[in-house]
């Protein structure tokens, strides 16, 4: 028993400079192993009184737990130092690129196509479309555009024939969806329209967004509410100014022209409003009773407003383009700024 | 239209600034689109006289002279070729500023000292006529500032009309409008009749007289066309855009400016006996005063004289009959021409002028005979001569009817939402011109007046009404909106979804025109006859895309020559396909794409494979799958002529053809400068979006058994073929077909392939025994057999 004291510490110095787990097992073995030292040591109990048994006992015991626990926190100690040496030796650079293929992306005119559609049709629009091949009565006649009328010239139209044209603008679709339904009506029809002119402002194809609500009782307040909200959901500005002037479009009576405060200089007058402060928007107004009329609509139950503007332009003013033609030209390194 | 604002100012002066104004004006509906000052700034410019003048003893061309400006006698160097005594002219004094900075100072000129500058008009801002000094008449106060004699602080507003504003077309026609908005008097001149001094007159006829209602002559004898207009007539005519020409043009210009109505003066000399107003007859000629020579059509309305042709009747004079420097006497010609009559002419002969752009859009027809008068009195002030009577054509039957409206307060607040107040019916329209007259009840009868061709229903007065109440005072309202027509259906696949599922794959959307060059649309259409614009902008914009691959691959060509080495790109929209008249045209939504480059992104750990037909065909089933009817579709080695023709494949739905896909034919890419690893995708969109409402299947708890075959067949015989055969011949049992490997090699023979397929089998209701296995393996080879020519690879 005078052995136990420099027993137990030799294996408690062998247990702490174990340096692996199979030599720290060989440790144990050694003094805990059926033929261990300390277990020869229990073994030995029965040479003693039935007085000193118990007593020896606890002592032996005590030591054994002790070395037992050593071995045991020495264990989880190599194993966690194995684990780490195991996942360094893993460790790769993650500051390499992902594999596979990347997004893509939609052209920059789709992205506030989108804008604009989910604006209204979360307000019960539905969405419309017509041929880009119009025919002159669905682009101009119907729309109380008749033959020789001064409007033609602001058009600039492309002829296939004498009856046949590319849409100069998205308001044929109204016609087509009062001939094709019964009011009420509430449609916006976005897409592209052509008019023979090219130069830095202009190209020959562009997009539009034409909207129409025709129901019982909608007035010119309705009109300017939509806008406005429109408006100032698009461009993200709560207080953005909105005014509406009078103007002219022979398929609405009242007609009136949509400006917005600069959303560059915030309508102190800059390059890109010419000094003026305003952005000239979209064109509006109500549908005029003859358009009315060529959509068989009665004009003394119904009445409705309809407005049209350029996507590019809100596109320009959204995302800065400063030139119209970038959108057409398709190139790579234009496409990938706009996701 | 350029506006003078003092001008403006003589006719209705409103307590506005400038600013304030033309805010007003653009709010009425006459968009501002600029406004400058008349002339640059400048100071220290007086009249002055030149008392005498020498020669300079030292240079040829320089005169010194003696000028007074009402206070000082300044010795003075001018090099003016027209500088002579007695002549009043504008003096930059020492110490005055001209245009651009520049300072007058004391300066020796060849030795001789000059106190200042005699300016021409060019020196301060103003337009030069002659070259030399700018003259100013001899009743010129000496030492008045030039500024206020010549009325320079003044601003050029350049308004921006509508087609339907044509009685703004004129500073009577601005003027009105401003009088009527902030409820100033609205000055019009006197204009008083001319008597006539003399009782030669010129025989008119009018032989159109519905195009031509009022037809106005008279004659002028013995004016002075060498006579120069004077400055402030100069001077109005410059602030307006045009250019002082001789005093008759210049009267005509300025009487247009003002008025509103065009006026023409001919050379009586030229004429060969009567005037006659009728349409021209097919293929006879005019020369324009610009020198252009017109061929006229039946339709073109003309003056004539008994032999030919004189004018294009509102649009231009002729040259023939122009007045000139030497011309005597005139036959000044003021007509109310029909729109109808006028519009399109001026751009079918290619002259569009300030005449036609009036009498297109409409001139009062009341106005021929003040503006005659106008014309005439002018004339004689600033040309001498003397006025006969005048002569008047008139049709009244033609002239334009002023059209009676009903307007009511019901029908106002029903467009507008919004009650106006009565005022702006009784008051404001008035101001207009407008004859009103309450018929009680909130009900009004309203005449136009004959200058507003615009004012035709009762929604033409609302809007009147509404303009002159303000835009801007009217009441916003959100509408709310009932009912839910038109909401998508369910089947029915929203188009984004297309759009999304390329962009997630890793394409780019682009938006290219859709008309292309009549050249890649044969290389890519050859058998087609495309739809081609009448007026094409150019060669390369003129006929109409067949196929949306035109523009992705001239998108490919542009990027691919920035040294762009992969390419994703994808778009949507029409493809215009003929049929034997323009109305069977086929105008379908397609979506196309285009890939070129590597397969994947270049990563390190990645060995780069470019691009093969299976990349794209992926897509394309992606793009099917969608709709979720995937087995409807089906990929057919077919030959297309863009495309390769054992990499291409049409694409069916139920049997009809939904598009295609494959790679680029060599000799397309060759053509179209193009690499020919490029492949392609294009399909109708409509079709892709009709998918279906899912419908569950119960899950079966019959265990599935798996077997995996090995089948040798030709190497011509699509996979296709084989599947085909095996789901036929296994039936329902058969849940599932996975293609594992094709194998070639000598073992099998060179002409041979071998595919390895895993088939799953399960019953919903019973578990299928091993018989019952073998029974199906046994059909399936059976089948593929007699439909592919496969058997069981030994």
């Amino acid at each position: 028993m005078e052995d136990l004291q420099p027993l137990t510490e030799a294996a408690l110095a062998e247990v702490a400079d174990a340096t692996a787990l199979r030599e720290l097992d060989e440790v144990r073995v050694k003094y805990l192993g059926k033929k261990g030292s300390i277990s020869t040591l229990l073994k030995s109990l029965g040479k003693l009184s039935a007085e000193e048994r118990p007593k020896a006992g606890a002592v032996i015991n005590e030591a054994r737990q002790q070395v037992q626990a050593a071995i045991e926190a020495r264990k989880a100690a190599l194993e966690n130092a194995a684990l780490a040496e195991q996942l360094a030796s893993e460790t790769i650079d993650v500051t390499l690129p992902g594999r596979g293929e990347k997004v893509g992306g939609l052209h920059p005119v789709t992205r506030i196509r989108r804008r604009i559609e989910d604006f209204f049709i979360g307000l019960g629009y539905a969405i419309a479309e017509g041929p880009e091949v119009e025919d002159d009565f669905h682009n101009f006649e119907a729309l109380n555009i008749p033959d020789h009328h001064p409007a033609r010239a602001m058009h600039d139209t492309f002829y296939f024939d004498a009856n046949h044209l590319l849409r100069t603008h998205t308001s044929p679709v109204q016609v087509r969806v009062m001939e094709a339904g019964k009011p009420p009506f509430r449609i916006i029809a976005p897409g592209r329209v052509y008019r023979s002119d090219s130069d830095i402002t202009h190209t020959p194809m562009f997009h539009q967004v034409e909207g129409l609500l025709v129901d019982k009782g909608v007035t010119f307040a309705d009109l300017r509410g939509t806008v406005a909200a429109f408006l100032r959901y698009i461009f993200e500005v709560e207080d953005l100014a909105v005014r509406f002037r009078p103007s002219y479009f022979p398929f609405t009576e009242p007609s009136a022209e949509v400006d917005i405060g600069c959303t560059q200089c915030q309508g102190k007058g800059c390059r890109v409003c010419k000094q003026t402060g305003w952005l000239e928007i979209m064109g509006c107004g109500m549908v005029h009773p003859e358009v009315l009329k060529h959509g068989g609509v009665d004009a003394t139950e119904y009445s409705g407003f309809a407005f049209g503007m350029g996507i590019e332009r809100l596109a320009m003013l959204r995302y800065g383009v400063n030139d119209l033609r970038l959108f057409f030209e398709n190139d790579e390194r234009f496409l990938t700024q706009f996701h | 239209m350029l506006i003078s604002e003092a001008w403006l100012r003589e006719w209705a002066d409103p307590k506005l600034n400038t600013a304030d104004l033309c805010h007003q004006i653009t709010m009425a509906g006459l968009e501002v689109d600029s406004v400058e000052a008349a002339v640059p700034e400048f100071s220290g410019v007086v009249v002055a006289e030149i008392l005498s003048l020498e020669q300079h003893p030292d240079a040829d061309k320089l005169s010194v002279c003696q000028v007074n400006d009402g206070e000082n006698t300044h010795t003075i160097v001018c090099g003016a070729p027209n500088v002579r005594v007695g002549m009043k002219a504008p003096l930059a004094r020492i110490g005055a500023v001209l245009p651009g900075d520049f300072k007058i100072k004391k300066a020796k000129l060849r030795g001789q000292t000059s106190e200042g500058m005699l300016c021409g008009a060019s020196e301060i801002g103003l337009e030069d006529i002659v070259d030399g000094l700018l003259e100013l008449p001899s009743d010129a106060p000496l030492g008045q500032c030039i500024r206020d004699y010549l009325q320079l602080n003044d601003t050029i507003i350049e308004v921006d009309l509508t087609p339907n504003r044509a009685d703004c077309l004129s500073i009577r026609g601005v003027a009105r409008e401003v009088a009527a908005l902030n409820q100033v008097p609205f000055n019009a001149p006197q204009i008083d009749e001319v008597a006539a001094t003399h009782e030669e007159t010129i025989g008119v006829k009018v032989a159109a007289s519905e195009a031509c209602p009022r037809y106005l002559a008279r004659v002028i004898r013995n004016v002075n066309l060498k006579a120069t207009s004077p400055v402030w007539l100069q001077e109005r005519l410059r602030r307006s855009g045009l250019r002082s020409v001789d005093p008759v043009v210049d009267v005509t210009n300025y009487v247009l400016l003002e008025l509103g109505q065009p006026l023409h003066a001919f050379d009586k000399a030229k004429i060969q006996g009567d005037i006659e107003v009728r349409f021209a007859e097919q293929g006879e000629k005019l020369t324009a005063i610009g020198g252009e020579e017109l061929t006229l059509s039946n339709d073109t309305l003309i003056i004539a004289d008994d032999t030919a042709p004189l004018a294009l009747a509102g649009v231009m004079g002729g040259a023939a009959s122009a007045v000139s420097e030497n011309t005597q006497d005139i036959v000044l010609e003021c007509a109310f021409f029909a729109p109808l009559a006028v519009v399109g002419k001026a751009r079918a002969y290619g002259l569009h002028t300030d005449s036609s752009h009036r009498f297109e859009r409409g001139v009062d027809s009341e106005l021929q005979q003040q503006a005659m008068e106008r014309a005439t009195a002018l004339i004689l002030q600033l040309a001498g001569g003397e006025a006969g009577p005048v002569v008047e054509v008139v049709a009244e039957e033609h002239l334009p009817q002023a059209n009676t409206i009903e307007v009511s307060a019901a029908n106002v607040e029903r467009l507008l939402g919004f009650s106006v107040p009565a005022e702006i019916f009784e008051q404001g329209l008035p101001a207009l011109g407008m004859a009103v007259n309450s018929l009680g009840d909130g009900r009004w009868q309203v005449q136009a007046p004959s200058w507003r061709f615009d004012m035709a229903i009762e929604e033409d007065i609302i809007e009147e009404v509404a303009r002159l109440y303000g835009y801007e005072k009217l009441p916003n309202r959100l509408p709310t909106i009932a009912g839910g027509e038109g909401l998508a259906k369910e089947a029915q696949l929203n188009s984004r979804k297309l759009a999304d599922t390329l962009c997630d794959r890793g394409y780019r959307e682009v938006i290219s025109y859709a008309f292309v060059s009549p050249d890649i649309q044969a290389v890519l259409a050859p058998e087609l006859k495309p739809l081609a614009l009448a007026n094409p902008l150019s060669k390369e914009l003129a006929v109409m895309r067949s196929t949306l691959w035109a523009g992705l691959l001239q998108t490919a060509e542009r990027n691919i020559k920035r040294q762009v080495s992969r390419l994703r790109l994808f778009e949507q929209g029409l493809r215009f396909v003929p049929g034997t008249t323009i109305d069977d045209l086929e105008q379908t939504p397609m979506v196309a794409g285009l890939l070129y480059g590597l397969a994947e992104p270049r990563h390190y750990s990645v060995k780069p494979t470019p691009v093969d037909f299976y990349d794209i065909k992926a897509d394309v089933e992606a793009l099917i799958a969608l709709g979720g009817v995937a087995q409807e579709y089906r990929f057919v080695a077919a030959e297309n002529p863009v495309l390769h023709p054992g990499q291409s494949a049409r694409v069916l739905r139920n049997d009809k053809e939904v598009g295609w896909v494959g790679r680029i034919h060599p000799l397309v890419a060759q053509q179209l400068d193009v690499p020919n690893t490029i492949y392609l995708f294009e399909l109708q969109a409509d079709v892709l979006q009709q998918g279906r409402v899912p419908s569950f299947t119960p899950l079966s708890d019959q265990p599935a058994v798996k077997r995996d075959l090995a089948l040798v067949l030709a190497e011509a015989t699509p996979a296709q073929q084989l599947l085909d055969a095996i789901r036929k011949a296994a039936g329902k049992a058969l849940t599932r077909i996975e293609l594992l490997d094709v194998y070639r090699g000598e073992n099998i023979g060179s002409e041979n392939k071998s595919i390895a397929v895993s088939l799953t089998f399960q019953d919903p209701s019973r578990t299928l025994k091993e018989s019952d296995i073998n029974q199906l393996i046994e059909s399936i080879l059976v089948g593929v057999k007699a439909d592919a020519g496969a058997s069981l690879r030994e």
